[in-house]
């Protein structure tokens, strides 16, 4: 129902209406991202980080450990 | 004063009337108005200087009516006339890798092209929007004259017209062109048969992500650039090698899927591609994910889609990936029996699905 | 691509169906009647037909495509409003490209265009907002559309037109909601489903809790799942794993994104600026108490609906249409009496044929191969039901 498709943070473009640029397999768009901004993830903090992009806007923030986990995980499976 | 006097042709005034009406001036506005399409002295200044000065052919330079060609000059290339047409408006006109001039005369070229002719000359009809930059229109016939050059065809006649504004978006233009197809090739969408495999000259969906990030309207930046480029030289290369060639097609609107279609259609045969060859940039890929698009539906304007027979595919490649305009070429699939009419793709993971023809254009989606 | 490739792996796919195809047969049940799993989201059903994951599973599970495609369960009568809206003079019309192509009763928002609407096609929310301050002469609505995945960035775009004072940009609000849908599909009769595949995007939004009652009240396990077929089939077998085991819970393999509690800044910004209706109608399921959004009073001057005569037209599905029995699971989309006949996707008369996400779609547009008899394809088309 809602196509969302990693990108990585590259540089905060906007920092009063939290806006970043994005890049997604070389092609660029700027982004909001009030979304994934928190008193633990103040926006400076925000670039190289790795988000999910859905209408121009960063939905959440992907866990590269989570994500190495389900691979750790399908691995055993399929072992 | 004396009017007998003046009427004699050796009268200065007069000679200096007819200098001036002879003479071939520059077009000094900056911007083109609808005098310029009326048929008076602007207009022909406006042909003289931008079109006739940009194509540069002694064909053009007659101004006649007609371009005259001697029918003996054409029997040299071979047996049968090709002829085709195209008009071309895109948004926005200049784009990265080309612009709508040099898309015009590749466009036409690869029409005539990959019906095995060797294409030769292009008329060029310009509808043009009141209130076009004369520079641009200057920038567009100099960038089709270079193109022209390239595929080494000739503009030799055209038409122009003037349009008030709203009535055409800044530029539209027609090409027409003939060319020979030579001797014993014979290339249809009706000849396919099983075993045949499918080529393409290299990555796929270039020129349609490149326009829809240029059209700026989804704030996109990307340094992918069109894939415009004249296919005859490539074709002449795969013909010299292979003339058996059964089919050949420039993969421009609808792409290369809209393209295996109408051949499996035609020749009611079925057609496999496998998911993993086909080639896609990955930027492309990005713009695809980031929009929910298909790149095997997106357009190319320097690609064509060839069905080689099965013992001759090695051969073409080779020949194709040697050439400057097929050096990513590859071998994407193969011609099948049955199920007649239909395009499938044997997915990653060894499944199968249908490539279909599309209801209309590809429209981004969020969902 | 990172979080993309690594979850197309060919090989771990095969690995895994051979463990899916050794898990299936320890199933407690008789392979007559097959696993009905659903998928709720029209991604998941995009990614299944791009990747034939259907024709690769086991006989004996069998999946259902659901609701989860936002613009294919608007009733004609929104699209009609929608329409009307567009149509009004000095109104720019914006909306995702989904929306284009839907028929409302009598034409689609791409007709009204042809026919002098000013349409216009926008990625973002914000790209809306910002045609609005470059044209301060007209009015520009946003046909806003879409889940709980969709619903924060309007709502964001929304305060921000508030903070930046923009008077002339609106929101025709037809946000829906997962879970009301869900229990409306459960609390049918009919319904032979027994386990769900959860909506990944939405669950970034919403979290894994609100899910609890599908479990707790209906008994019937679901496992939130990423998109890429690695995601699903992994799904799959975490579905599997309960049914075998007896469990009953709601799962999450998407962990990559998804957390239990959601999304606070976009929760926020929905709970902010919308509330939830009292009934919404969806094309195929009829209507269903509290799925909707509509926005709130301290934000009716950003309201469409509020902001215009919205005729609210009342139009009754088609006749001939048999979506909402293969929402439910009760019939396969070819079994329906039109498809592929009066209900193609030139013209889609029900639901599922409308996007490319509806499950009728998917079939015309991928799944033929097995209609058509193709030998190497599992006979699915004769799975009776």
């Amino acid at each position: 129902m809602c196509l969302g498709i990693p990108g990585q943070i590259i540089e905060i473009t906007d920092l009063q209406n939290q806006l970043a640029m994005v890049d997604v397999s070389g092609v660029k768009r700027q982004v909001n991202i009030a979304c994934i901004i928190d008193d633990a993830h103040p926006i400076e903090s925000c670039v190289g980080d790795w988000v999910l992009v859905h209408v121009g806007f960063a939905l959440n923030r992907l866990d590269e450990e989570e994500a190495n986990e389900t691979l750790r995980i399908l691995a055993k499976i399929t072992q | 004063m004396n009017l007998s006097s003046a009427n004699s042709p050796q009268h200065p005034i007069l000679q200096k009337l007819e200098q001036a009406r002879c003479h071939h001036s520059q077009v000094r506005d900056s911007n083109i108005t609808l005098a310029h399409g009326s048929g008076g002295k602007a207009m022909r200044d406006l042909i003289e200087d931008i079109f006739v000065g940009s194509f540069d052919n002694p064909m053009l330079s007659e101004l006649e009516d007609q371009a005259r060609i001697s029918l003996a000059s054409l029997i040299t290339f071979g047996d049968r006339l090709a002829f085709t047409t195209d008009s071309y408006i895109i948004d926005p006109i200049f784009f990265p890798g080309g612009n709508i001039g040099n898309l015009a005369v590749n466009g036409t070229v690869n029409d005539l092209a990959v019906s095995g002719a060797k294409p030769l000359y292009l008329s060029c009809a310009m509808i043009i929007e009141e209130g076009l930059p004369v520079k641009t229109l200057r920038q567009v016939a100099q960038s089709m004259k270079t193109a022209a050059d390239v595929a080494v065809v000739q503009i030799v006649t055209g038409d122009t017209k003037v349009v008030n504004r709203g009535s055409a978006d800044q530029l539209f233009i027609n090409t027409t062109g003939v060319g020979i197809i030579r001797k014993g090739i014979s290339l249809s969408a009706h000849n396919l048969q099983p075993g045949d495999a499918v080529l393409v000259n290299g990555y796929l969906g270039d020129h349609g992500t490149a326009i829809t990030v240029a059209r700026g309207e989804l704030a996109l930046d990307s340094t992918i650039i069109s894939d415009c480029q004249p296919l005859n030289s490539l074709v002449e290369t795969i013909l010299d090698i292979c003339p058996e060639i059964r089919a050949m097609r420039d993969a421009t609107r609808g792409g290369v899927a809209t393209v295996l279609n109408e051949f499996a259609l035609s020749s009611q045969v079925g057609i496999k591609l496998k998911e993993s060859s086909l080639p896609v940039r990955e930027e492309v890929k990005g713009v695809c994910e980031l929009l929910g698009l298909d790149p095997f539906y997106l357009a190319n304007e320097g690609k064509l889609v060839v069905i080689v027979p099965q013992s001759k595919a090695e051969l073409v490649l080779a020949a194709m990936q040697a050439h400057p305009a097929g050096e990513n070429a590859c071998i994407i699939g193969e011609v099948i029996d049955s199920p007649s009419g239909v395009v499938f793709m044997e997915t990653l993971f060894g499944t199968e699905r249908i490539v279909d023809l599309l209801v209309g254009d590809q429209l981004p989606r969020i969902c | 691509m990172k979080y993309v490739t690594e979850f197309r792996n060919p090989a771990k796919a095969q690995a895994l169906l051979t463990e899916i195809r050794r898990l299936s047969q320890l199933l407690p049940i008789n392979s007559a009647k097959p696993l009905k799993i659903m998928e709720i989201c029209g991604g998941h059903t995009h990614s299944i037909f791009k990747y034939g994951l259907e024709t690769v599973l086991p006989e004996s599970i069998e999946l259902i495509h659901g609701p989860g495609c936002p613009v294919c369960v608007m009733p004609r009568g929104r699209l009609d409003d929608a329409i009307t809206l567009a149509e009004q003079p000095d109104v720019i019309f914006t909306t995702f490209g989904d929306a284009m192509r839907v028929p409302g009763s009598q034409k689609s928002l791409l007709q009204a265009k042809a026919q002098q609407a000013d349409v216009r096609m926008v990625y973002s929310p914000l790209d809306a907002l910002k045609i609005a301050k470059e044209n301060l002469d007209k009015e520009v609505i946003f046909f806003g559309i879409g889940f709980e995945t969709t619903a924060p960035s309007t709502a964001l775009t929304i305060l921000q037109a508030k903070a930046e004072g923009i008077t002339n940009f609106s929101l025709f609000c037809n946000h829906v909601l997962v879970v009301p849908a869900l229990e409306a599909l459960l609390s049918n009769p009919d319904l032979q489903l027994d386990g769900f595949i959860g909506p990944g995007h939405v669950s970034a939004v919403i979290g894994t809790e609100p899910y609890q009652i599908i479990a707790d009240k209906y008994h019937k396990p679901l496992v939130i799942s990423g998109f890429e077929p690695l995601d699903i089939l992994q799904s799959v077998w975490m579905l599997l794993q309960q049914f075998i085991e007896g469990r009953c819970e709601v799962e999450n393999q998407y962990t990559r994104l998804v957390n239990s509690v959601g999304n606070r800044v976009g929760l926020e910004a929905i709970a902010k600026v919308f509330t939830v209706r009292d009934r919404f109608e969806w094309r195929g399921l009829g209507e269903i108490v509290q799925s909707g959004l509509k926005i709130r009073e301290q934000y009716a001057q950003f309201d469409a609906e509020v902001k215009f005569v919205v005729p609210n037209r009342q139009v009754a599905d088609a006749k001939a249409c048999q979506c909402g029995e293969i929402l439910k699971g009760v019939l396969k989309p070819w079994q329906c009496k039109v498809f592929g006949t009066a209900c193609t996707p030139e013209n889609p008369i029900g639901t599922c044929m409308v996007s490319s996400e509806g499950a009728c779609a998917a079939y015309y547009k991928y799944g033929r191969l097995s209609i058509l008899g193709k030998p190497s394809q599992p006979k699915k088309s004769q799975v009776s039901v």
